[in-house]
């Protein structure tokens, strides 16, 4: 390997590196940071860098993560007080947006384009120019062969190279031929010069993938919705839930489309035992309209398959069931009435229930509780929901009476109810009981306070909705980078050098040698299938004259299996003079 | 939902899988054998040209199995240890005596029985254990990797299948005993640890990305198991090569049944290169259906963090490959680190983290 790496070593930096290996004694300010930028460019730092990101990259996996997950890592801290604030301080919790990561991968970048430039540049320069001088002896390359045209054929020296030179272009090589007329014409030629482009390709799309993520941080924004069956959704900023905008967010960004959930369907698994009552299929029927006055479209909208609407994505990212209740004040006038939100809390949709009733009086009314779609009661007195479908819906809650406490303006969790202030109306612990209501039923609170009824179920959606700009260029550059990847590894940069000559005896002698730039494992084939261009265009015989010594050296020694290298030892040494094209061979004359 | 599950066929799939992964047992301690006896019979040639007072020869090494035609297409020594040139015996440079197997792969001449019938039982084994594969699917009416013990069972599949296709092309017999044992591993632990019946998909995996992106990424990861073996098979012979080289006696005589570490690395950088490619498929098409399913392209789950890092340690291990000093032993443990790394993801990750890909079917 080390002969490729310093080719490519030298190939990178070779002034650079000259210099700063001769200013290293009186580096000035100039010198250092020459010298820094030679260290930060090469291969072995970003190799350093490279594995020190995969080394980095771990700790985001070990603890929880801010982005992700911000009540866990709450919950975390709190849950070991001896070092979470010290992983805090060391910013594990936000570990991809940590000072030491994103140095890791500015770094890295910046060798990357420290390293790209200058390769580019010399790769341009090396496109426009000649393939390299033909080396005087072709035989210490490391394929080699040689070909003899006899005499009779009538191709000299300089008809065969230019042939030669023919037979090549065809085959996608850059030619240049040289000394066509002299005694021993010879010819550079090259290919396969996409494996650098590639190369560069890749990592340039590399940097196009870092900045389109970036520009979708910026530019881009995301949010959450619930949506109740026969809810509509209107891309504004009060349509949303939640709302994290991105660092350039601007509201006018919002086009007021439209989503209304009509119907949300799901399938369960009633076919496995393992998995029975699994949920297999969500299936949300919603009415859109890109604009306020656009035509109304019905579509579909399922995990895996968002809708895309005004910019936006539309994602379906979980669901559950909604009571509908009617709550009646103490006046008797309807105080609350709709469908309830029940969040998830267990198995089967076991799901927990908050109402709350500013608007009841004299009292404002609280309720708390859990929503069962089928309902079983255990005998130690232990509800629980025995499947996901509505085939016993119950509500059981407690209730309260006071002030909720909406009006102190401090934003309120809606699925939460703070009980400390409220007297219990309602309670298993209280003489009136709690409160269990079945789909129809109607429960009239103590003290003349009002009454419940539980009306009926409804299904509800969450939807996440998503914009980002900067996706469809990073995809782009995705793919750029893999095609660039694939050129890079697949084409192979080879040299082919030819040189013709006459012997005494008017044979016209032939010898060619291959080089590979980088790792190329097809170089002998490449060698045959030339080989076989030129025997065929020349219409030698197969087992061409001037290899009859190789094949005998090679059953002389070949059997002994230690080496399959059939030239004379005078060969190995460097310098020898000696070719298998025999005496009056090109390579005699220097 | 498309199909049904037909829990027969889940049960003939299991009963294959146990046939399988007894045939391989079999074939695992014929791969064994092969290697015992081979490293014996060799060593019994080793002491008879030492008596003859001639240099220990390599009966399964170079020249021998390699025709006229390929012989005749070398050139002068001296260029012996170029890597590009399929030339480069390794064997001949610089490891001076030490006997290794033929740095092309190729096979030879000699006949070993064992080994034979090793690969036989194998194939016997791929083809039932296909079998198990393709009922799995038909029972659950979709494609079997929907949970660890699919993604288990039809990964040890491909890694069998991958290491018998090679077989074709180059002798790799002597991973035999590594793939073997890691296939049946495997399959252990898919019935073991991992063991769940035919079943429907959750709707999160209901998505052709699970066809694209996770036969991809099963494919590839075939691939870096072959790799892995060989990179570690790399630094032993390489270990070796040096003891022997420096004057040590040969302890290690089953490995003259593997090439040598230079060729040992070239091969496992192919190989590699083009798993690479898999990974960086697997990533994006990961990307692309997270963004579908997820809303968000990459959200660093830990899933994605582990898919990434093994990406990078491979993207590592290519440029080590073209850094002074990094080739050789150190890139070995480059591919070994991220073998290390695909396993620590499937196996750690997917059962003790919890991520968004939870779901992966425990
Ligand atoms: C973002 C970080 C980088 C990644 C993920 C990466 C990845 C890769 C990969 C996968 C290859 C092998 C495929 C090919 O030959 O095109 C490669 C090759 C190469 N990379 Fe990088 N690279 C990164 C940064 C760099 C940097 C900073 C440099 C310069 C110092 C660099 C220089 C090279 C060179 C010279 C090659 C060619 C090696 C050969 O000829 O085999 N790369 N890189």
């Amino acid at each position: 390997m080390s002969e490729r790496v310093n080719v490519k070593k030298k190939q990178a930096t070779p002034v650079a590196e000259a210099k700063a290996e001769a200013t290293l004694p009186v580096l000035g300010p100039v010198g250092m940071l020459r010298w820094a930028w030679t260290q930060l460019t090469s291969m072995r730092t970003a190799l350093f860098l490279l594995l020190l990101l995969a080394v980095a990259a771990v700790p985001g996996s070990l603890f929880p993560q801010r982005p992700a997950n911000p009540s866990v890592v709450t919950q975390y801290i709190k849950d070991h007080p001896d070092y979470g604030k010290l992983l805090d301080s060391l910013q594990l919790y936000d570990v991809y947006s940590s000072a030491w990561f994103s140095a890791i991968y500015l770094l890295l970048f910046i060798s990357l384009i420290g390293c790209v430039v200058p390769r580019a540049i010399a790769h341009y320069k090396a496109m426009r120019s000649q393939p390299p001088r033909t080396p005087q002896r072709l035989s210490r390359l490391p394929e080699y062969g040689t070909l003899v045209v006899p005499a009779d054929a009538g191709i000299p020296a300089s008809d065969a190279i230019h042939s030669a030179a023919g037979l090549l272009r065809k085959r996608g090589y850059r030619v240049e031929v040289r000394d066509a007329d002299g005694a021993l014409p010879s010819l550079g030629a090259e290919r396969g010069f996409l494996k650098e482009v590639g190369n560069l390709v890749f990592h340039t799309s590399l940097i196009g993938v870092l900045v389109s993520v970036a520009a979708g941080g910026l530019f881009g924004y995301s949010g959450q919705r619930i949506l109740v069956e026969g809810d509509t959704f209107v891309n504004t900023l009060v349509g949303y839930d939640q709302f994290n905008p991105g660092t350039n967010f601007q509201s006018s960004q919002l086009q007021p489309y439209s989503l209304q959930l009509d119907k949300f369907n799901i399938t369960f698994d009633r076919e496995s035992k393992g998995k029975f009552g699994q949920p297999i299929d969500f299936s949300a029927a919603v009415t859109t309209k890109e604009t306020p006055d656009a035509p109304a479209k019905q579509e579909i909208l399922k995990v895996n398959d968002p809708v895309s609407l005004g910019g936006t994505s539309i994602y379906l990212t979980g669901n559950g069931y909604a009571p509908v209740v009617t709550v009646r004040d103490g006046a008797g006038n309807i105080a609350m009435q709709g469908p309830v939100v029940a969040k998830l809390q267990g198995d089967n949709y076991y799901s927990s229930v908050v109402i709350k009733v500013p608007d009841a009086k004299p009292d404002q009314l609280g309720f708390v509780g859990f929503f069962l779609p089928t309902a079983f009661v255990t005998d130690k007195n232990v509800s629980f929901s025995a499947d996901p479908e509505l085939f016993n819906p119950q509500l059981t809650l407690n209730s309260y009476y006071g002030d909720l406490g909406l009006n102190s303006g401090a934003p309120q969790n809606v699925f939460e109810l703070d009980v400390r202030n409220l007297t219990p109306l309602n309670a298993r612990n209280l003489a009136a009981g709690g409160i269990t209501l079945a789909p129809g039923s109607t429960y009239t609170l103590p003290d003349g306070k009002g009454t419940i009824s539980f009306d009926g179920v409804k299904r509800y959606i969450g939807v996440d909705i998503h914009h980002n700009p900067g996706q469809v260029y990073a995809l782009v550059f995705a793919l750029l980078a893999v095609a660039g990847l694939i050129v890079s590894l697949y084409v192979n940069r080879r040299r082919v050098w030819v040189r013709t000559g006459t012997a005494a005896d008017g044979r016209t002698m032939v010898e060619y040698g291959l080089l590979a730039r980088g790792e190329d494992h097809r170089l002998a084939g490449e060698a045959a299938a030339l080989r076989k261009l030129f025997t065929t265009e020349w219409q030698l015989p197969e087992d061409n004259a001037a290899d009859e010594t190789a094949s005998d050296h090679a059953d002389a020694e070949g059997t002994a299996g230690s080496q399959q290298t059939p030239s004379r030892a005078g060969d190995n040494v460097a310098g020898s003079v000696s070719t298998p094209a025999g005496p009056t061979g090109p390579e005699k004359d220097q | 939902m498309p199909f049904g599950i037909n829990e027969t066929m889940g049960q003939y799939s299991e009963l294959f899988m146990l046939l399988a992964a007894g045939t391989y047992t079999v074939a695992f301690i014929a791969f064994a054998w092969d290697l015992a006896k081979s490293s014996k019979a060799l060593r019994a040639v080793d002491l008879k040209a030492a008596h003859a007072g001639a240099p220990a020869k390599v009966p399964v090494a170079a020249g021998v199995g390699a025709g006229s035609a390929e012989a005749r297409l070398d050139g002068p020594a001296g260029r012996a240890e170029r890597p590009s040139s399929s030339t480069a015996k390794a064997n001949a440079a610089g490891s001076g005596s030490v006997a290794t197997a033929d740095g092309d792969m190729k096979y030879a001449a000699e006949r070993r029985v064992p080994a034979r019938v090793a690969v036989a039982l194998t194939t016997l084994a791929v083809l039932i254990h296909g079998a198990g594969v393709v009922t799995r699917a038909l029972g659950a009416g979709r494609v079997p990797w929907g949970n660890m013990y699919e993604f288990l069972t039809t990964g040890a599949f491909l890694v069998a299948a991958v290491f018998l296709l090679s077989l074709i092309r180059r002798d790799l017999r002597f991973l035999g005993t590594f793939i073997v044992g890691l296939v049946i591993i495997m399959m252990v632990a898919a019935s073991v640890a991992f063991w769940t019946p035919v079943g429907h998909l959750v709707p999160a995996l209901q998505s052709y990305w699970l066809v694209i992106h996770v036969s991809i990424a099963v494919l590839s990861s075939a691939l870096f198991t072959l790799t892995f073996a060989m990179s570690a098979l790399q630094l032993v012979q390489s270990h070796r090569q040096k003891a022997v080289a420096a004057g040590g006696a040969d302890k290690l005589g089953f490995m003259r049944l593997v090439p040598s570490a230079l060729s040992l690395e070239n091969l496992s950088y192919r190989i590699n290169a083009i798993a690479f490619i898999g990974w960086t498929f697997t990533l994006m098409f990961g990307a692309i259906w997270a963004e579908k399913a997820w809303g968000r392209f990459w959200g660093w789950d830990t899933k994605e963090v582990w898919t990434f890092v093994i990406w990078v340690v491979y993207a590592g291990y290519l440029h080590a490959r073209a850094t002074r000093g990094w080739t050789g032993t150190r890139a070995a443990w480059l591919s070994i680190v991220g073998y290390c790394c695909v396993i620590f993801n499937f196996t750690i990750v997917n059962t003790l983290f919890n991520g968004l890909h939870s779901y992966s079917g425990l």
